[in-house]
């Protein structure tokens, strides 16, 4: 196993160790030991880039599952490390904050650490994978670990509403996602994403590629948030602040902005994908920002901005995918792809410090809401000052790194109305003026929590406890985080290289990459240029709309912060319960005797159907041995037995029969040289009986039943149905057999069980070594079953009651 | 295990005392005997917690308790993830997972003597298979 595959998989490695250091070393701070693993990724993953600056990419791959085509696959290209620098990087960061964030005598740590490796696992997982399906498995992970962190405190009602929520549509759209998988494997015969990509030209003709298109862009929106998926972030703000700095806004609501780009030489260069991505994008990034303004909690603020930067950065991949519809590259197009990136790392630097400055304020005040807050600059300056930064930056003020792809964003909106495809030229205007509109509220919401948090005076006695700094330690993150804002703001060309180019590079896949448009070069200065304008008028009418702030602050619309989506959401939940809870009375009878029949019937009409629709019935004596006098008075007592059963009054009796028929059973296993089988059989016979004389006790009297003998019939002829079907198949199969000279399967195990599997008994080598993996589900479910029977009995349900 | 239980048959006891012991070689001979001869995992597993059950079904609980302090939930876990972990060897040297390996050993005195992971796997399945019959009866038998 090479390195790099064990770098994706040394955070789940570590798990396992979390639990047993935090039990063992109390007195240390378990983030410390959790701290190493993000910074050792770090520093490898930093190894690959002089490579992949040089164009090269890394591939690695070990077959996990050949017979499904599901090889673990590392796939590093530009793309890919830059997220994978961005997990790591913001990892460590986090961690080191969480250290001062989690009190370590009380809080589970252990858990909350188990949780975020797992995150780390699974999204350096998601990122680094080729194989699609391998890719998916790690997806879902990380919807696992996120709601298991936002449900990290799940005494509280809200945490575990939101858990619930985020699960029910993140795991929603992954479920989508992997029938868009299933049908891009069916178009394309590979589950590679690379030669996936390699087979675009001839793809987009197929059936099937618009249906693909939208159900993976529907995994991509519920993850990354899109409207009107979107509900389900803000009420992930549950979770502890480092959690939402690192999943909910910095890695893994862009998995979602991941997968769209890296599908982009694939789906890239149609109509649809373009206004399929523009259109939710810029959707998504007004409502996101008008939302924003609304919100009363700094992290609800946070939340909201977050879907809507989200939304930017998909409406700018959607604009920049219309490069691939072109031969030859045009700067107009691949400019949105760069701002695209560029602002994706952007917005994990300074959404990063901003949630840890909200963190902070929580910490220290005790609260987050900004109608309590205020009058905090003097008290916390250094809090207030990487606010500042990060919220300059957000609003897209110079010098920070903010403006520069907000720049970018404009002018890539603005060259839209250049377009002269996918029939857009009525609707082109509306790109900049969507865009311009909500940069105005991004920039009023950015002014609302500076100044709400920090300006005005300060009110001691809104806060119950008393309000200082934070400790260094916490401070040390977001300082990080703030100084890569504004070196990157200042000195933007130094990452261009290193990590914008090759990004773009294997977004823009298929597109001549000699071209200069791929040389990235960015500067403030541009000239007096429509952008600059529109960067002006939105400082402007962003600060009056903040200054007459007084003036609207009592619109009821203000007032209200629920997003009206969740109304939606609420009614389809509803509905959800209430029809599976009727679906399930209708079959839950809670009698035995119903669930028998409902298998039964499903049994006979699916083997039934089957039999006349091949027309497999037949009767084919030839080759079968003599009945013997022992074996024909053996079916003799035993049709005896049976047909007494339904007779006897008494349960013991009832019992004793029962047990007759087992035994019988396991005669015929003897007679047919199967001592295995026997065995079992007289073994679960044995335990059934020790299970009724202990249950003896707690059983009613066995009463005569009530029903109308009418009510019996349909019983007795299911009962005979089953056994007709059953028959049918038996006889039907021999015939069949005997028709096309088959050979057993048998045969092979039973001339290969010694050689092969050095045993002699093939039903022990069948059991624990041709069908071995059987053998483990099966112990499972058992245990899973033994676990169900001790709950339910321990649980004692009262009449009526149910779970 | 309810007081109804608390037996005071001479005999049963006695004869307990001797046939449970009995019952659990057997299980544990029929456990080693699968690969080559009728038995295996689940035979044995079926027939351990048999032996067990009697034991409840004659003494007391507390005394049993006190017996075998253990909580028989635990050995599902540790059955699969026996028989799980067992499946890996394989992978270590680059084969499918669950592939099982054995070879033949010739000992002085006892002759030729077979090992196998299948016998680690089928353990698996004995502990897991014994402990889910143990916990499904005596949750019922617990209940009054």
């Amino acid at each position: 196993m090479s390195l790099t595959l064990f770098a994706v998989l040394l955070p789940f490695v570590a798990a396992i160790f979390i639990p047993l250091l935090y039990k063992w070393l109390r007195s240390v701070h378990t983030g410390w030991f959790v701290f190493v693993i993000p910074l050792v990724l770090f520093g490898y993953f930093l190894t690959f880039i002089p490579d992949v600056m040089n164009g090269n990419y890394y591939y690695h791959s070990i077959s996990w599952v050949p017979t499904l085509g599901m090889d673990f696959s590392v796939f590093i290209d530009g793309w890919g490390l830059l997220f994978a620098l961005l997990i790591t990087g913001i990892g460590f960061l986090v961690v080191l904050y969480s250290i001062y964030y989690l009190d370590k005598k009380r809080e589970a740590l252990h858990n909350f650490y188990v949780y975020l490796l797992l995150f780390m696992g699974a999204m350096l997982g998601v990122v680094l994978s080729d194989n699609i399906l391998v890719l998916y498995v790690f997806w879902e992970i990380t919807s696992l670990s996120s709601m298991l962190l936002i449900s990290y405190w799940y005494k509280r009602e809200a945490s575990i509403e939101g858990a619930q929520k985020s699960t029910l549509i993140t795991v929603f759209g992954g479920f989508t996602m992997l029938g868009g998988i299933a049908l891009l494997s069916i178009i394309t015969g590979t589950l590679s994403i690379q030669e996936m990509i390699a087979q675009a030209d001839t793809a987009v003709n197929h059936p099937y590629f618009l249906a693909a298109m939208i159900l993976i862009l529907v995994g991509a929106f519920t993850k990354s948030a899109q409207f009107p998926f979107h509900i389900w972030l803000p009420d992930a703000m549950e979770a502890p602040t480092p959690v939402s700095a690192y999943l909910h806004s910095a890695t893994m609501v862009k998995a979602g902005i991941y997968l769209v780009a890296r599908f982009t030489p694939f789906f890239g260069g149609t109509a649809e994908w373009f206004w399929i991505l523009s259109s939710f994008g810029l959707i998504t990034l007004l409502y996101g920002s008008l939302s924003a303004v609304r919100q009363k909690d700094l992290k609800s603020i946070l939340a909201f901005s977050t879907i809507s930067q989200l939304g930017m950065i998909m409406s700018l991949l959607g604009i920049g995918s219309a490069a691939l519809y072109f031969d030859v590259p045009n700067e107009i197009y691949t400019g949105a792809v760069l701002a695209a990136v560029f602002h994706l790392f952007n917005h994990a630097t300074f959404k990063g410090s901003l949630f840890m400055a909200a963190g902070i304020v929580d910490h220290e005040t005790g609260t987050r809401d900004i109608r309590k807050l205020g009058g905090l600059m003097t008290i916390m300056p250094a809090t207030f000052t990487i606010s500042v930064i990060g919220a300059a930056s957000m609003a897209g003020l110079p010098p920070f790194n903010g403006f520069l792809s907000k720049e970018k964003f404009f002018m890539a909106l603005t060259d839209v109305t250049e377009y002269s495809i996918f029939s857009i030229e009525s609707a082109a205007i509306w790109f900049p003026i969507v865009g311009w509109i909500a940069s105005i509220f991004t920039f009023l919401y950015c002014a609302i929590f500076v100044f709400r948090t920090f300006g005005g005076k300060f009110k001691p006695d809104n806060f119950s406890k008393h309000v200082h700094e934070a400790p260094i330690g916490m401070l040390i993150s977001p300082i990080i985080l703030v100084t890569i804002v504004v070196i990157v703001g200042i000195f933007p060309n130094i990452i261009s290289p290193v990590l914008l180019e090759p990004a773009i590079a294997s977004i823009m896949q298929g597109v001549p990459q000699d071209h200069p448009a791929f040389n990235v070069d960015i500067y403030h200065w541009h000239g007096w240029e429509l952008e600059l304008f529109m960067t002006i008028a939105v400082v402007v009418l962003g600060s009056l709309l903040y200054a007459t702030m007084r003036k609207w602050e009592n619109f009821s619309i203000y007032q209200r912060e629920r997003d009206p989506v969740n109304g939606l959401y609420d009614y389809g939940l509803k509905g959800l319960v209430s029809s599976s809870k009727g679906v399930t009375k209708l079959q839950m009878t809670g009698r035995l005797k119903d669930y028998l029949s409902f298998i039964s019937v499903f049994l006979i009409l699916l083997v039934m159907y089957t039999m006349f629709k091949f027309d497999a019935f037949g009767l084919n004596l030839a080759g079968m041995s003599e009945i013997t006098v022992y074996e024909a008075i053996l079916v003799l007592f035993f049709i005896v037995s049976v047909l007494a059963i339904p007779f006897i009054q008494q349960r013991v009796a009832a019992v004793a029969v029962l047990g007759f028929v087992g035994f019988y059973i396991a005669l015929f296993f003897v007679i047919f040289r199967a001592p295995d089988v026997a065995m079992t059989q007289l073994l679960v016979e044995t335990v059934v009986v020790i299970l009724f004389m202990l249950a003896f006790y707690h059983l009613p009297g066995l009463r005569k039943e009530k029903d109308k003998p009418t009510f019996a019939f349909p019983r007795v002829m299911i009962s005979v149905a089953v056994g007709i079907t059953v028959t049918a198949v038996a006889l039907g199969a021999n015939a069949y057999q005997q028709g096309h000279d088959l050979i057993p399967i048998s045969n092979y195990q039973v001339e290969n069980s010694a050689d092969l599997a050095g045993g002699y008994n093939v039903v022990n080598v069948v059991l624990v070594d041709y069908r071995g993996l059987d053998t483990v589900l099966e112990l499972l479910v058992l245990g899973i079953a033994a676990l169900a029977v001790v709950t339910l009995v321990k649980l004692r349900m009262k009449e009526g009651e149910d779970l | 295990m309810s007081m109804k239980w608390k037996t005071n048959n001479l005999l049963f006891i006695h004869i307990t005392r001797v046939t449970a012991f009995l019952i659990l070689a057997l299980s544990i001979y029929l456990f080693f005997a699968g690969h080559n001869n009728p038995g295996g995992g689940f035979i044995g597993g079926l027939m351990l917690a048999t032996s067990i059950l009697l034991l409840y079904l004659t003494f007391d609980r507390r005394k049993i308790n006190k017996m075998l302090p253990m909580n028989y939930a635990n050995w599902i876990g540790a059955g699969i993830l026996i028989s799980l972990l067992t499946g890996l060897i394989g992978t270590i040297v680059g084969k499918p997972y669950l592939t099982q390996f054995f070879d033949y050993f010739t000992l002085p005195f006892f002759g030729e003597f077979e090992l196998t992971t299948a016998v680690l796997f089928d353990f698996g399945i004995y502990l897991g298979v014994g402990g889910s019959a143990l916990i499904i009866i005596l949750a019922i038998a617990e209940d009054t």
